[in-house]
């Protein structure tokens, strides 16, 4: 068993140095796939990325009559923290805590200052600020603040205000994820009829060959393996070459990229999912290139 | 140990190229089977081989029936008789010395055993020197040889030889004849498929002679009459 494992890979591999021009057409379509798959996985990590900057941005706020007292506040706070684990945030913000907020926002605006001024009482509402990863779930909290327990201290909820905001956006994100995966299936079929396609070419040119070894009494173990392997070479070759490639390109895009997405770091992105990179780009070099491989010579086995 | 019983062939519904034919082959014999182009040699071998399956009739090797063999059973089956075809079917991609290890390699010899053998094997070919060589590299006359010592490599117990002489010079093809009969004292069953008269008479051995699929002559010590 270990001697015919040796000898399918020595032979895998002479005919690797052998075949250095058809190997280098593997090679390079090979790395297609593997480049498209990287860029999708990074694509992905950078919307998702605006999309949580977005996200933290959308909340809905609580508004408590002026005399509810702040225990009862923070009692409303624990019982919706336990409604969801989506609900990432509530923050309690008091009168005085939202007055201060404002005078710091304007402070160099008189207009404000002198409005203020002429009211004459802090006329900002205690609240809870409810941020959650689900855009559902503001329904759900919405509905639960404005039932019958809540009503003698709650003032207000916004969602009404912001339900067409949430929404739209949420509908947006949902429609770019749902828009990834799409692309991502149809260029992979792409990838792989290209890749079929372009092996084919070089494993045709085997077939007397293949026909040859099933004359001599070789199993189909023993003639596809060698192409199995050699497949699964070029695609570490190629996997290599992608990785140094991505690496070096990402490098260089970095600055220029968080110019447009602030505190989105390309490179950094790549290095911290190191490992998840590292298996996209082996799946799919080493992966496609036997898979590709094991599909072709199965059709000149037939002897 | 090898007998063909009303065999018939015949492609498309109307070509027959082999027509009932019936014989048997015992082990140590070196049987010439002669008949002009087309006349169902290379047919006749192709079905011992399993690559096609007899319209009717059944082929038996060792008392079991080729036609009825799985993919496992010919690749041992394959692994016993070893053949030289007429167009060579060696391995282009595959150097002489591949070429011949390629086949105890299937037979799963070790590394010791097939570079002594390899050796032996292009010593009794005359083709000690051209280990290295590509197939294209060499000359018709060595690519047959080369045939004939892939058939041989696994020290098979039946040798087919089919029309090993056809692309050759007389001193190439006598060579060829000569390994073949050295390969038969040795005690190895030959099938010669041939259409040189000059080299199945000088064999005096035994000669089935096919015309149009049928087996119209079957002496033991023949000679080439069509």
């Amino acid at each position: 068993m270990f001697t015919s494992f040796k000898r399918v890979v020595k032979f895998a591999w002479s005919d690797f140095i052998r075949h250095s021009g058809n190997n280098f057409a593997a090679i390079f379509v090979l790395a297609v796939p593997i480049l498209l798959a990287t860029s999708l996985f990074i694509f992905q990590g950078l919307s998702q990325f605006v999309v949580s900057q977005i996200q933290s941005k959308i909340d809905i706020t609580a508004y408590f009559n002026p005399d509810t007292k702040e225990q009862d506040i923070l009692n409303v706070k624990d019982q919706i923290m336990k409604l969801s684990p989506h609900i990432k945030q509530v923050e309690y913000v008091s009168s005085d805590q939202a007055m201060k907020e404002f005078n710091d926002r304007h402070k160099d605006n008189p207009d404000f200052i002198a409005a203020e001024e002429e009211v004459g009482t802090n006329p900002f509402l205690p609240s809870l600020n409810i941020v959650t990863d689900q855009a559902y779930q503001y329904k759900n909290i919405s509905d639960f603040l404005q039932s019958d327990g809540f009503s003698s201290i709650i003032n207000k909820v916004d969602y009404s205000q912001k339900k067409d905001t949430i929404e739209k956006f949420y509908s947006i994100t949902a429609n770019i994820n749902k828009s990834g995966y799409v692309l991502s299936i149809v260029l992979f079929v792409i990838a792989l009829i290209v890749v079929l396609n372009t092996l084919k070419l070089s494993i045709e040119g085997s077939k007397d060959e293949i026909t040859s070894m099933k004359l001599v009494g070789a199993s189909n173990w023993f003639i596809r393996g060698p192409f199995i392997v050699q497949g699964a070479i070029c695609g570490l070759v190629a996997f290599l070459v992608c990785f140094v490639a991505s690496g070096a390109v990402f490098y260089f895009l970095a600055p220029s990229l968080e110019i447009i997405v602030p505190g989105f770091n390309v490179f950094n992105y790549f290095l911290s999912n190191f490992e998840f990179v590292l298996l996209i780009q082996v799946g799919f070099g080493v992966g496609l290139g036997a898979l590709a491989s094991f599909i072709l010579v199965r059709s000149y086995l037939k002897v | 140990m090898i007998k063909f019983q009303n065999v018939t062939k015949t492609y498309n519904f109307h070509t027959t190229v082999l027509d009932n034919v019936s014989f048997t082959i015992k082990k140590g014999e070196f049987v010439s089977i002669v008949g002009k182009s087309g006349a169902g040699k290379t047919t006749l071998i192709k079905l011992l081989l399993g690559i096609e399956k007899p319209t009717s009739g059944e082929i038996f090797f060792d008392n079991n029936n080729v036609g009825e063999m799985t993919s496992g059973q010919l690749q041992k089956l394959r692994r016993r008789i070893g053949v030289a075809y007429q167009d060579y079917k060696l391995l282009p991609k595959k150097t002489v010395y591949e070429n011949i290890s390629y086949v105890m390699a299937v037979k799963g010899k070790s590394d010791q055993e097939i570079e002594k053998e390899v050796t032996q094997i292009l010593d009794i070919t005359g083709l000690l020197g051209k280990e290295e060589n590509f197939p294209e590299e060499l000359s018709g006359g060595e690519q047959q040889r080369l045939a004939v010592a892939r058939a041989i490599a696994c020290q098979p117990e039946v040798i087919v030889a089919d029309e090993p002489t056809g692309n050759l010079d007389p001193y190439n093809s006598y060579e060829i004849i000569y390994i073949l009969q050295k390969l038969n004292k040795m005690g190895k069953t030959i099938i010669l498929a041939s259409h040189d008269k000059d080299i199945t008479n000088k064999l005096g051995k035994r000669v089935i002679t096919l015309e149009d699929g049928a087996v119209i002559r079957d002496e033991e010590k023949g000679r080439f009459m069509i």
